[in-house]
């Protein structure tokens, strides 16, 4: 009797305990999990990891006082204004013309369209320096677009808004990039049965086309920012760098560590890591939410 | 019915021309102009000055360490990229999320703090700076740093690229040459790199692309000088700072700019002629 009621009792505790254990062990019969895995973790964290929390630790070392001493002065807060206000810009108008330009290449068909698919990726393959004296050079005085935009009085070389362009060169292939599955994936039937119900072309871009393809939208333009907020060898050359006016943040740590000011670098490097985590953090978190809604 | 099919879904012809002739236009003005004036400028005089810009005994000094420093850190990482790509795409375990945003995470840090960290490590008032000059090894401002800092920048290429191929393709046809009593090298290397070559060629390319172009992280730990710790990045920055070297900053940059291409064609060629394989990797 005891061992029948007994029975039921062992019964579901020892599934549960395999159940558990099987999540918790690699479930694949493959050879070679511990040491791809062991040599993965140790190299990121040799490379990766120790060296970056280098950087905590010294911030940590300088105490509130020091940290405040080395951020608080006008030079640093511009150049932090500067790099993540110029990202936000350079993002916001990547997310349009990004989104317009994923948009043509899914939906339409012009000539040339292979070549011109491919010069997205320009700005990944192009190497920084090579980027920032082209740059320059284009919107100099005397550049092909430079001399014509000087004519109407903007001034792009030298200035905070050659920052904010050579920003949307890096940042454009990010977002184009991330709507561009997304947008073909999105299926014309919804569009359709939103015509068929009466909704203007208008109307079915807003109410169903807009939400579907909102989440990646977004990812893309914070992959982007979170490129323009640390970017160095594209603008240091157009930019000017004249402090309080056209220096970003990573050149002043740059001038820092020329100063031997470790104390400095240090302090505006955590602060930049920690801002640029806080968006790596969004980034997952929206990632998250449009895989629940989809 | 096709007629109708477009009108119910799609914009008017004005509208779609108006879309198109504004995306050609931003991409020509933003990515378009600014390779063809590397080129136009490096050329303005035509080829000979540009092979004499090159032949010069510093720049070909930039050009060997450039290509020394990618030798050494595009096949660390490709090693890297290889096992992190098992490990997180045929098993299940705790903390894969995790990994995966450990490996983005140099993409998301700026190369001038990629930089910053080995110089606050190795420099001579870094953590084991004194230790370090007491036994004569230099880092900071030599090869080491140099490669320390691109391998550093590089790290995500070559896994980012096989993570989402090796998951498409599942644990199958491995699980079955074990089955049939290959051992796990042997599987590795006749089944699951044949599989993945051709992901693996365009990551190792990006690697190599960025490793060989890397400005920031390298011109903090580099010291700049010439002929010994200048990469080409560095060397174009300085024959450009320096006004009568305009034209050789730009011979350089079009060296540069060519590897570049060759990335971008040779990117396209795979996806062309291996889509099928490489239909994963569409959407990074």
């Amino acid at each position: 009797m005891n061992a029948v009621i007994a029975d039921p009792a062992i019964g579901p505790q020892l599934s549960t305990r395999t159940v558990h254990k099987r999540a918790r062990a690699p479930r694949s019969a493959l050879p070679g999990f511990g040491l791809s895995l062991g040599f993965s973790v140790v190299y990121l964290s040799l490379l990766v990891l120790l060296p970056l929390a280098a950087v905590f630790l010294r911030a940590a070392g300088l105490g509130l006082d020091g940290l405040w001493r080395a951020l608080a002065t006008e030079r640093v807060l511009h150049a932090l204004a500067l790099s993540f206000g110029g990202a936000a810009t350079a993002a916001a108008i990547n997310a349009v013309f990004g989104g317009l330009v994923a948009w043509t290449f899914v939906r339409y068909e012009f000539p040339a369209k292979r070549w011109f698919h491919a010069l997205v990726d320009l700005p990944f393959a192009l190497p920084t320096a090579v980027a920032g004296i082209a740059l320059t050079t284009l919107y100099s005085e005397h550049g092909w677009l430079g001399a014509p935009l000087a004519k109407l009085g903007i001034k792009v070389a030298y200035t905070p808004l050659g920052i904010v362009v050579a920003m949307v060169f890096i940042g454009l292939p990010f977002v184009v990039r991330t709507l561009e599955p997304v947008l073909s994936e999105a299926e014309a039937q919804f569009e359709e049965a939103a015509a068929t119900l009466g909704a203007t072309r208008w109307q079915t871009i807003v109410h169903v086309i807009a939400p579907t393809v909102l989440p990646a939208l977004m990812t893309g333009a914070a992959l982007a920012f979170a490129r323009a907020v640390g970017e160095y060898g594209s603008i240091i050359f157009i930019a000017g760098n004249v402090q309080k006016v056209s220096e970003i943040a990573p050149l002043l740590i740059m001038i820092r560590l020329d100063e031997f000011d470790y104390a400095g670098a240090t302090a505006l490097a955590a602060s930049m890591l920690v801002l640029s985590f806080g968006v790596l953090l969004a980034i997952n978190l929206l990632q998250a939410w449009s895989r629940r809604r989809g | 019915m096709a007629d109708v099919y477009r009108s119910s879904i799609g914009e008017p012809t004005a509208v779609r021309r108006v879309l198109i002739g504004t995306t050609l236009l931003f991409l020509v003005a933003f990515l378009l102009l600014p390779l063809v004036v590397v080129f136009t400028q490096a050329f303005a005089k035509g080829l000979g000055p540009v092979l004499t810009a090159l032949a010069d005994a510093d720049t070909l000094a930039s050009i060997r360490l450039t290509l020394l420093a990618a030798a050494i850190a595009v096949p660390l990482n490709t090693f890297f990229g290889i096992a992190a790509a098992w490990a997180v795409a045929k098993f299940e375990f705790r903390g894969k999320s995790l990994l995966v945003t450990l490996i983005d995470l140099p993409f998301s840090v700026s190369p001038v703090i990629a930089g910053m960290v080995f110089v606050l490590l190795f420099g001579a008032h870094g953590w084991f700076g004194p230790w370090l000059a007491a036994h004569g090894v230099k880092i900071v401002f030599a090869l080491p740093g140099i490669v320390l800092a691109t391998t550093f920048v590089t790290v995500p290429f070559v896994a980012r690229e096989l993570i989402p191929l090796m998951q498409a393709q599942g644990t199958d046809e491995e699980l079955a040459a074990l089955s049939l009593g290959a051992s796990g090298w042997r599987t590795f290397w006749h089944v699951t790199l044949p599989n993945i070559r051709w992901g693996l060629l365009y990551g190792v390319l990006l690697c190599n692309a960025r490793a060989m172009g890397e400005f920031g992280a390298v011109s903090v730990v580099s010291g700049h000088i010439r002929g010994l710790t200048n990469t080409m990045p560095l060397e174009i920055e300085l024959l450009y700072n320096d006004a009568g070297a305009l034209n050789a900053a730009f011979a350089v940059a079009a060296l540069l700019a060519l590897l570049g291409f060759v990335t971008l064609v040779a990117k396209n060629f795979l996806e062309w002629r291996h889509g099928d394989e490489l239909a994963a990797l569409r959407g990074h």
